[in-house]
């Protein structure tokens, strides 16, 4: 019996091996290698990968770029710096790739980061968000597509101002995305809200959070304002606890990246309302480039766009229009093609900044608000990147290259 | 800042209580399968996963067809049943097959349980985090000196001490636990006396993982049911067992009772450093009281002394090390630079899984936390190639000084204790380890690790580098080969397999063990420092629980009884890997699979199960 079985496995994954897709046309497709934390961040990178193979599939269906197809070769990155390198290794090396895009954690980022300028290959990070993968960290090998920890912070504490919160506390995962936006709020909460103050500082590690204790080491501080930089299963075990004990009565919450979808729906009906917050009304955002993108979306999956689909099918539009730009998948090529250029997506114009490589994507910045069974946006507008940047003079300042 | 407000440490320590319960009653379960059926298991977490995952998604269908506490707590049990079940159908399925086993190999079939449930619990239950109802009635805080506190915590405070109490009922006034508690204090006693052993252990398995369940289910109020579920609980609940003493019921519980408060008041001292008290109790309890807080001394059964056996040197050795060496030396002529990079890195497991069976196959000194001298290696590497700007050749030994004398100073308090515990305490050093590594951001890099190791002009490059690691690698596998077969592997032979009668010839034990701690310390810290110089960086994850497994499975899979079991099993984990992963977004299931299929039909390692039917036949 056990052994009947286990062959029964093994010729599984023999045909796995065996069933290698056939490649017609004459002209060989153009390899772009993909790596994101499928397994460990599923929440976020399955409607990303949705996104990205839809526009994929858009691509092809026109006949690809340059005369050729385009085909992704992707794979989980382990959600680990050491791993991420090594598929990042194998996916140059093996597959031949042109360039590299993806990964969720912004520890990942920078490690890939490091090995671009190492191996001198292209690498977009679609999702990372910490600043120093275009500031301390950056170089020209490195582009990214989402606002970073500085601007989306920025476009936060602006929002701050009004409500009058002097004690602030912060709650981050202690890790380089949480501590780079800690880090940012507490210049930036300083330097524009005069008389602000820290009174509280917690750092869970990721994904172990224990939220009781959290909970209430922050309402002992007693603050009036409180800048939130968790997500995932930390966000719903903190929202359900400080629901419960009443922290957030009376409490100005800034809050990033809690209105997108895949860190919202988990929390049902218990959406924390009044939080001012990053996120994307998908349902709500009229322009018709990006209704057509949505309905497309729900008719392929059935499902609605998180922001992670919204994020993989622009990311590979914009590698496209590069590809198309520089004439070949060559790296200097890519380089020139892709700095400073402006791409036409579903959000609208986006510039990609040629002295930091960051693009000027924006965010939607609005309150949570309880609609019907789970949550949404209210009062939001979509804030375009370019005038939440870092200035030149300060990119200038820490960037090594 | 820590303000000594009594409501504020009232509340504080109702929290810690709270998460004290959830913890001993998961932790119960592990204790309890431990205890009857000596096997390590890594799939506690992953029923207590299933179990929470299981509870979101039948819950508010309950709630939906009848709204009410009932309801609700109907569904608790269900799905704790469903677990129940699940862990009946594991064990049926695949741990009876391989009771005859080692108990390491069983450890190793749970571990491919572990990966197996990591994809398929994405593929039943879908990638979003699952939010469980809140529990009807239970929904209103409580007023506790003027602050406000969730009744459900309350209610799952009460829970402990219930559980607790039906166990209690359960081992001591039916006969299943009359049983279960002479299989825990002998369990080759209980089977001479014709008790259906077959049938007892299916009866502790479910009951194990109905407690995993449980404990799973009752999260759901206050945590989402997420895919990190597993390694975050199987960490926490090993550490209470072992404190608490393994196989005891009410240790588990006392020791759950101190983990909860000091991670409640932890966090006000340290807010940065929650990961490394837990693991720090556990090395302290260890200290003092090897046994854990209620656990008694091992009885050495007969099954614990697996490990590599005296036999004649074959004829031809020089040959087939000429051999060995002309091989890898001709390899870069016909291989390409992405599969020198395989190599090289099978190269540097091997050496690292090699280490590992001076340990556990010579010594019989089972390590869990053998990623504690690559990533000390690694680390020791790095950061000289950091803060002192040395290069490749003065990095590469200071990595390994590093690692050696690591190695001495855990393997000092490591030689005090035996069998489980010595496993945990070993476990609990790499913790703490990882926990430095990661938490002391300004030295090591904090989870971004250190970036920049590259090697020195004349190694860099595939074909160099590939010969650089074959050297070494070869040297030094030699050099512990030669310690092996030396009088100092025939003493820590002797220790494994009888220490009464070894420390009767007048043999220092505990000293020979020490030394063998730091040979191999240092071995695996030259892999880990190779290993930073092939990927140009180093993370925390070197030091993690997945590379103390990684090492262990590559030494269980090649053979555990032989020499080059380790070398073969190295290649084996590592070329699977790298074949499949490319393959299939599935990966982890079929690396499972494919581990499970191994333990199966190669019950003695690869190695070991050929060269035994080879002998059989002659």
């Amino acid at each position: 019996m056990a052994k009947a079985s286990t062959i029964r496995w093994l010729a599984l994954g023999a045909a796995f091996a065996f069933a290698s897709p056939t490649v017609q046309a004459q002209q060989p497709p153009i390899k772009l290698g993909e790596l994101n934390s499928y397994a460990q961040w599923a929440a976020f990178t399955v409607p990303y990968r949705n996104g990205w193979q839809m526009a994929l599939d858009e691509i092809n269906a026109k006949g690809g770029v340059l005369g050729r197809k385009l085909e992704i070769v992707s794979r989980d990155d382990g959600a680990t710096t050491g791993s991420a390198t090594r598929v990042a290794d194998e996916l140059v090396n093996r597959e031949g790739v042109s360039l590299l895009f993806g990964s969720f954690l912004s520890n990942v980022g920078v490690a890939m980061a490091d090995f671009a300028n190492q191996k001198k290959v292209v690498y977009v990070a679609a999702e990372p968000l910490t600043d120093a993968i275009t500031m301390a960290q950056g170089n020209r090998y490195t582009f990214r597509i989402r606002p970073n920890n500085f601007m989306q912070v920025g476009m936060l504490v602006d929002q701050a101002k009004a409500s009058g919160a002097k004690r602030w506390a912060i709650v981050a995962p202690n890790y380089e995305y949480g501590q780079s936006a800690a880090g940012v709020f507490k210049r930036l909460i300083q330097e524009r809200v005069p008389g602000a103050q820290i009174v509280a500082e917690q750092y869970p590690a990721l994904g172990k959070i224990e939220a009781g204790a959290t909970v209430s080491a922050l309402e002992q501080a007693k603050p009036d304002g409180i800048f939130n930089v968790l997500f995932g299963p930390d966000l719903t075990q903190f929202v359900r606890e400080g629901n419960t004990r009443g922290l957030f009565e009376g409490a100005t919450v800034l809050s990033l990246l809690t209105g997108e979808p895949e860190w919202l729906l988990p929390l049902k009906d218990e959406v924390p309302t009044g939080w001012t917050v990053t996120g994307y009304p998908w349902d709500e955002i009229k322009e018709p480039k990006h209704k057509a993108f949505v309905d497309a979306y729900r008719a392929k999956y059935n499902e609605t766009p998180r922001l992670g689909s919204l994020l993989g099918y622009m990311v590979v539009n914009m590698i496209r229009d590069s590809i198309e730009r520089a004439g070949s998948t060559d790296t200097e090529a890519l380089i020139k093609a892709l700095e400073d250029a402006k791409f036409d997506t579903v959000v609208g114009p986006v510039t990609m900044r040629g002295i930091d490589n960051q693009s000027s994507m924006g965010a939607w910045v609005g309150k949570l608000v309880l609609k019907g069974a789970t949550g949404g946006m209210t009062d939001w507008t979509y804030k375009d990147g370019a005038s939440f940047m870092p200035s030149e003079a300060e990119v200038k300042a820490v960037r090594k290259d | 800042m820590i303000a000594l407000d009594p409501s504020f440490l009232a509340v504080q320590a109702l929290s810690g209580l709270s998460s004290a319960s959830s913890l001993f009653i998961t932790a119960c379960g592990l204790t309890i399968v431990f205890g009857v059926t000596r096997i390590v298991n890594f799939a506690h977490g992953s029923l207590y996963m299933i179990g929470a995952y299981t509870a979101a998604t039948l819950i508010p269908r309950l709630l939906e067809f009848s709204f009410g506490p009932t309801a609700f707590w109907a569904g608790i049990l269900a799905s704790a049943l469903i677990v129940g079940v699940i862990g009946v159908i594991i064990e049926v399925v695949l741990l009876r097959r391989i009771y005859g086993a080692p108990e390491l190999f069983q450890l190793l079939a749970t571990f491919g349980v572990v990966l197996v449930v990591q994809d398929l619990v994405v593929q039943v239950f879908g990638p979003e985090d699952i939010l469980g109802p809140r529990a009807p009635g239970l929904r209103a805080p409580v007023d506790i000196l003027g602050r406000r506190f969730p009744s459900y915590e309350l209610a799952l405070i009460a829970a402990g001490p219930i559980v607790l109490g039906l166990v209690w009922l359960l081992l001591r006034r039916t006969r299943f636990g009359v049983l279960v508690r002479a299989a825990t204090q002998d369990r080759d006693m209980v089977a001479s006396l014709g008790v259906n052993q077959a049938l007892l252990f299916t009866g502790t398995l479910f009951l194990g993982a109905f407690l995993a369940g449980l404990g799973g289910a009752l999260q759901i109020p206050r945590v989402s049911a997420n895919t990190g579920m597993d390694l975050a609980i199987i960490a926490e609940a090993f550490v209470v067992t072992v404190v608490g003493g393994m196989g005891s019921v009410p240790g588990a519980f006392l020791a759950a009772l101190i983990i909860g408060q000091l991670q409640a008041f932890g966090i006000l001292i340290f807010p940065k450093s929650t990961l490394v008290v837990v693991f720090l109790l556990m090395a302290v309890v260890l200290a003092i009281r090897p046994y854990g807080l209620f656990g008694r001394a091992e009885v050495i059964g007969g099954t614990h002394a697996v490990g590599i056996a005296s036999r004649k040197p074959q004829p031809g050795r020089p040959f087939i090390l000429l051999f060995t060496v002309a091989a890898l030396a001709g390899f870069p002529l016909i291989a390409d630079a992405y599969l020198l990079k395989v190599a090289t890195e099978i190269l540097i497991f091997a050496l690292f899984a090699f280490s590992l069976q001076l340990l556990i196959g010579v010594g019989g000194l089972v390590s869990f936390g053998h990623a504690a001298f690559f990533g000390l290696g690694a680390y020791g590497a790095a950061l000289a190639v950091k803060w002192f700007g040395t290069s490749m050749e003065t990095a590469l030994p200071l990595g390994l000084a590093l690692a050696a004398l690591g190695a001495g100073l855990i393997g000092a308090f490591v030689v005090r204790l035996s069998g489980i515990y010595l496993a945990m305490m070993t476990l609990a050093a790499a913790q703490i380890l990882y926990a430095v590594a990661f938490q002391w951001v300004d030295v090591t890099g904090g989870d971004n690790g250190i970036v920049g190791v590259w090697p020195s002009r004349w190694a860099s490059g595939p074909v160099p580098y590939y010969l650089l690691t074959a050297a070494l690698t070869l040297v030094a596998v030699l050099l512990l080969k030669r310690i092996i077969d030396a009088p100092f592997g025939y003493a820590l032979r002797a220790a494994r397999d009888s220490e009464a009668r070894a420390e009767a010839i007048g043999l220092a034990i505990r000293r020979h063990r020490w030394l063998a701690f730091i040979a191999a310390g240092a071995a695996a810290g030259l892999a880990g420092g190779l290993y930073a110089f092939s990927r140009g960086s180093v993370d925390p994850s070197l030091l993690g629980i997945s590379t103390s497994v990684d090492a262990l499975t590559m030494l269980l899979l090649g053979g555990i009884q032989t020499v080059i079991g380790p070398l073969v099993g190295a290649g084996a984990l590592h070329a699977l890997r790298d074949w499949i992963m490319p393959l299939t977004p599935l990966w982890r299931l079929f690396l499972g699979l494919s581990i499970i299929a191994m333990v199966l039909l190669f019950p003695r390692g690869l190695v070991g199960t050929v060269r035994d039917r080879w002998e059989a036949r002659a």
